[in-house]
C-alpha cells in the first residue's frame, strides 16, 4: 500500500515524536509513505478565518500535488493530523461543490501548472487504518497485544464535526474508530465524558484559562474513568493535553498525571516497537504506566522496554 | 419515514429535578405507546397525560418553528417535536430514550431551563436590532439579493438554545457571549442597511467574552436544527473584524491570526516557536520582545524547559524551522500576493449558491464581503 503522505506542520515541529513514530510504524504495516514535501500548511482554520479563498487555494495546491502521486500509483492521500483533516475537508467541500469556484482557484494554481480535479480521497491515518488497511489485517500485524492496557480515546473536534462534511454516518461511524482500533490492538477502551470534547487549544493564546480548563476537565474525566493513557489523532490536542498538562493541572483540585499518546505510537507499541523507538521519552507527562506495561509484556520480538 | 408502522412501546428515561423541592435530581422512566414516526415530544406529552402530570416540559407549535421544546435527547441537543421516536431509539445506547434539560442553563423544573438567565441575556448583549443608516430613504432601503439571502441563514434561528446547550466554551466559561448571540450579531453585521457595523465588530472583538472566545469546536454547527451554523457566523465576524477593519483587539485574536498568516507565507509551514510570542507581542520578528510576550514566556518557562529537556522541543528547530523547498515557498508567496491583491475578498457561500448537484446551471458564488469603512 502506498499513500501520498501529508505530515502537517506540528508533527515536524513541537511534536516530532508523531512524525517519527509514523515513520517507524509505516514499514511495519507495509505502507509506503510518499511525503508531500512541497505542500504547505493547511491553515488549521486560522487562514480560512483570515481569507477563505486563500485557505482553499493553498489546500487545493496540496490536493493537486497529492493527485500527481495518485497518478503515479499512490492509493490515497493520508494525513496524521485531525486539524489538517478538518481544514482540508472544509476546503474540499467548497471546491467540490462548485465548479465556478474550483475553476477560479485553479486559475491561481495554473502558474505552477497545477490543477485540482474534483474529488480526492484524503484520509486521516485513523480512517485509513479502518477503511482501507482493515482491522483484520491490523490484528494480524499485532505482536504485542495491548492486553490489560486501558486506553481512553480523544478525537479532537476537527475529525468528528461536522459529521456530514467528514463523511460520518451509520455506515462509516468514524467518530468511534479510535475504539475499534484500540480493541483491534488488544487494548481496553475506556469510555469517558471528554472523549469527543474540545482540548481547548484554539483559544490558548486568547483565553488561556478557559483553554486549559477544557484540557484539565478532559484529562480528569479520563483519569476518573481509570484510563492508563489517552490516545489522540491530533497533535494540537496533544500540545494542550500533554505539553500544557502541568499548567492545566493547577486549574483543577485533583492532581493530573495522564499520559497522552499519538495514534501511531499506540499502534507502534502493539507492533512491537519499543517506547523509545516511538518517542514516548519525549512526552512532558511521562507515560510510566504505558512503559511499565510495555516492559512487563514478554512478547519475544526483541523490543526493548523502557529507554527513557 | 414510514408513517404506516403500527404503534409500539417506547421507554422514555426523563431527568427530573425540582430545585425548589430541595431533593436531588433523579431519573424517571415511563413507557408510552405510539407509532414510530411520532415525535419525542408526543411521547413526553403522553407520559405527562397518562402517568405523571407533574412532568415539566415546554412546548408550543409542535412544528419545529417556535423553539420552545429544546431538550437533550440521548446526550445530544435537539427539538423534541422534531425528533422521531424511532430515530431516537436507534441512537439510544440501552434501548431507552434519554431526555434531559438543555445544558449551560439553570434548570427551572425537569426539562424546563431558564432561558432568561443565559440565552436571552446574551442575545440582548449584542444589540439585536437594526440600527438604520441615515438619512432614511424616502421609500425603502434596497438590499442586493446575495446579501439578503446571506443574512437569512442567521434569521432562520428560532432561539431554541440548542447551540448554547452544547457550547464547550460556555461549559468552562459561562461569560462567553456564545453561539446564538454571536450568530444574531452577524445578522446585523452582514446586513448592508446597518449603520453600526464597525462599532459592533470592535465591541465583540474587544470583549474578552466575544468572538475570540469561541474554541472552534463545531458543536453548535451540529446542534442547530435550522442550519444556522453559528460557528461559521462567528468566523465571519472575525474575518470582518480582522481582515476588513483591522481591529487590533486586546485578546490577541487578530495578532494570532496575522502572525499565523505571515509565518505560513514566509516559510510555507507554521513556525510554532515564533507564532506564540508574536500572538502576544505583535506580528513581527520583534514581537517576541514585547512585554506581553515576555510575560507569557516567563509563565510558560517550566513547561518549555521540560519540553526542551525531553527533546520534544528542539532549540535549533525553534530558531530555524522546517521550510518547504525554496521554489515552493516562492509559489506559495505568489498565491498569497495574488489573493491579497484582490480588491474584494472572493468567498463561496454554499448557503447562498447551493451545491452544483442541486442546480441545473452552476452559478458563480461570490459573496462580496465589503468593508464598511
Amino acid at each position: 500500500m502506498k499513500v501520498a503522505y501529508w505530515p502537517g506542520c506540528v508533527s515536524r515541529g513541537f511534536t516530532p515524536e508523531l512524525h517519527g513514530s509514523m515513520a517507524q510504524v509505516a514499514p511495519k504495516l507495509g505502507i509506503e509513505l510518499v511525503e508531500l514535501d512541497r505542500a504547505c500548511c493547511t491553515g488549521a482554520g486560522v487562514i480560512a478565518e483570515h481569507n477563505q479563498e486563500l485557505a482553499d487555494t493553498l489546500n487545493a495546491r496540496t490536493f493537486a500535488l497529492a493527485q500527481q502521486e495518485l497518478a503515479k500509483g499512490a492509493d490515497l492521500m493520508m494525513n496524521i493530523c485531525s486539524t489538517c483533516q478538518g481544514a482540508q475537508s472544509e476546503s474540499q467541500e467548497r471546491l467540490d461543490a462548485n465548479k465556478v469556484y474550483r475553476d477560479h482557484v485553479n486559475e491561481t494554481l495554473a502558474k505552477e501548472n497545477l490543477t485540482y480535479q474534483q474529488g480526492i480521497a484524503n484520509k486521516n491515518f485513523l480512517w485509513m487504518l479502518v477503511e482501507d488497511y482493515g482491522l483484520d489485517k491490523l490484528k494480524e500485524k499485532v505482536v504485542k497485544p495491548l492486553t490489560g492496557l486501558k486506553v481512553g480515546p480523544f478525537y479532537g473536534c476537527y475529525i468528528v464535526r461536522p459529521a456530514d462534511r467528514l463523511g460520518i454516518d451509520d455506515e462509516n461511524p468514524r467518530d468511534s474508530y479510535l475504539s475499534l482500533v484500540i480493541e483491534a490492538l488488544g487494548g481496553t477502551v475506556i469510555d469517558y465524558a471528554g472523549s469527543h470534547k474540545c482540548c481547548g487549544f484554539p483559544i490558548i493564546t486568547m483565553k488561556k484559562e478557559a483553554s486549559l480548563t477544557m484540557a484539565a476537565r478532559n484529562l480528569g474525566d479520563a483519569q476518573d474513568a481509570d484510563a492508563d493513557c489517552i490516545v489522540t489523532p491530533c497533535p494540537l490536542c496533544h500540545l494542550n493535553l500533554d505539553l500544557q498538562q502541568p499548567i492545566a493541572a493547577k486549574l483543577t483540585p485533583k492532581p493530573l498525571n495522564m499520559p497522552v499518546l499519538h495514534l501511531p505510537q499506540l499502534v507502534g507499541l502493539a507492533l512491537g516497537l519499543s517506547p523509545k523507538e516511538i518517542g514516548l521519552n519525549k512526552h512532558v507527562v511521562k507515560p510510566t504506566a504505558v512503559v511499565d506495561w510495555s516492559t512487563s509484556v514478554i512478547a519475544g520480538v526483541g523490543a526493548e522496554g523502557g529507554g527513557w | 419515514m414510514d408513517t404506516r408502522k403500527p404503534a409500539q412501546d417506547f421507554t422514555l428515561r426523563i431527568r427530573r429535578y425540582d430545585p425548589d423541592s430541595g431533593e436531588a435530581p433523579y431519573w424517571d422512566e415511563h413507557t408510552v405507546t405510539l407509532e414510530p414516526h411520532r415525535s419525542v415530544l408526543e411521547g413526553l406529552l403522553q407520559a405527562k397525560a397518562k402517568y405523571d402530570g407533574s412532568i415539566g416540559v415546554r412546548c408550543s407549535c409542535r412544528a419545529a418553528i417556535c423553539g420552545s421544546c429544546g431538550v437533550r435527547i440521548n446526550d445530544k441537543p435537539g427539538l423534541a417535536c422534531h425528533t422521531h421516536l424511532e430515530e431516537a431509539l436507534k441512537r439510544s445506547k440501552d434501548g431507552k430514550i434519554t431526555v434531559e434539560p438543555m445544558g449551560n442553563m439553570p434548570v427551572i423544573k425537569d426539562l424546563i431551563v431558564d432561558m432568561d438567565a443565559v440565552h436571552w441575556k446574551k442575545i440582548n448583549r449584542v444589540t439585536p436590532w437594526l440600527i438604520g443608516k441615515t438619512p432614511v430613504p424616502e421609500r425603502e432601503y434596497v438590499v442586493d439579493r446575495v446579501s439578503m439571502v446571506d443574512v437569512t441563514q442567521t434569521m432562520a434561528c428560532i432561539q431554541c438554545g440548542a447551540c448554547v446547550s452544547d457550547c464547550l466554551s460556555m461549559e468552562v466559561d459561562p461569560g462567553f457571549i456564545g453561539p446564538a448571540a454571536l450568530a444574531k450579531a452577524y445578522r446585523f453585521v452582514g446586513d448592508p442597511r446597518d449603520a453600526e457595523q464597525q462599532q459592533r465588530l470592535k465591541d465583540l472583538a474587544e470583549d474578552p467574552n466575544g468572538i475570540y472566545n469561541c474554541t472552534h469546536c463545531f458543536k453548535c454547527v451540529e446542534a442547530c436544527p435550522k442550519g444556522v451554523a453559528p460557528m461559521n457566523q462567528i468566523m465571519r465576524l472575525r474575518r470582518r473584524a480582522g481582515s476588513d477593519h483591522h481591529i487590533d483587539d486586546r485578546n490577541n485574536g487578530h495578532r494570532h491570526e496575522a502572525a499565523f498568516v505571515t509565518l505560513v507565507k514566509q516559510g510555507g509551514l507554521l513556525h510554532e516557536a515564533e507564532l506564540l510570542p508574536r500572538s502576544y507581542g505583535g506580528d513581527s520578528w520583534f514581537g517576541k520582545f514585547a512585554p506581553k510576550a515576555g510575560a507569557e514566556l516567563v509563565s510558560s518557562l517550566p513547561v518549555i524547559t521540560k519540553a526542551v529537556l525531553r527533546r520534544k522541543v528542539n532549540p535549533k528547530l525553534a530558531l530555524v524551522p522546517h521550510k518547504i523547498p525554496k521554489q515552493d515557498v516562492k509559489a506559495v508567496r505568489e498565491i498569497f500576493d495574488t489573493i491579497g491583491s484582490r480588491e474584494e475578498r472572493y468567498e463561496l457561500n454554499l448557503y447562498v449558491v447551493g451545491d452544483d448537484k442541486d442546480l441545473e446551471q452552476p452559478v458563480a458564488g461570490a459573496v462580496e464581503d465589503r468593508s464598511t469603512t
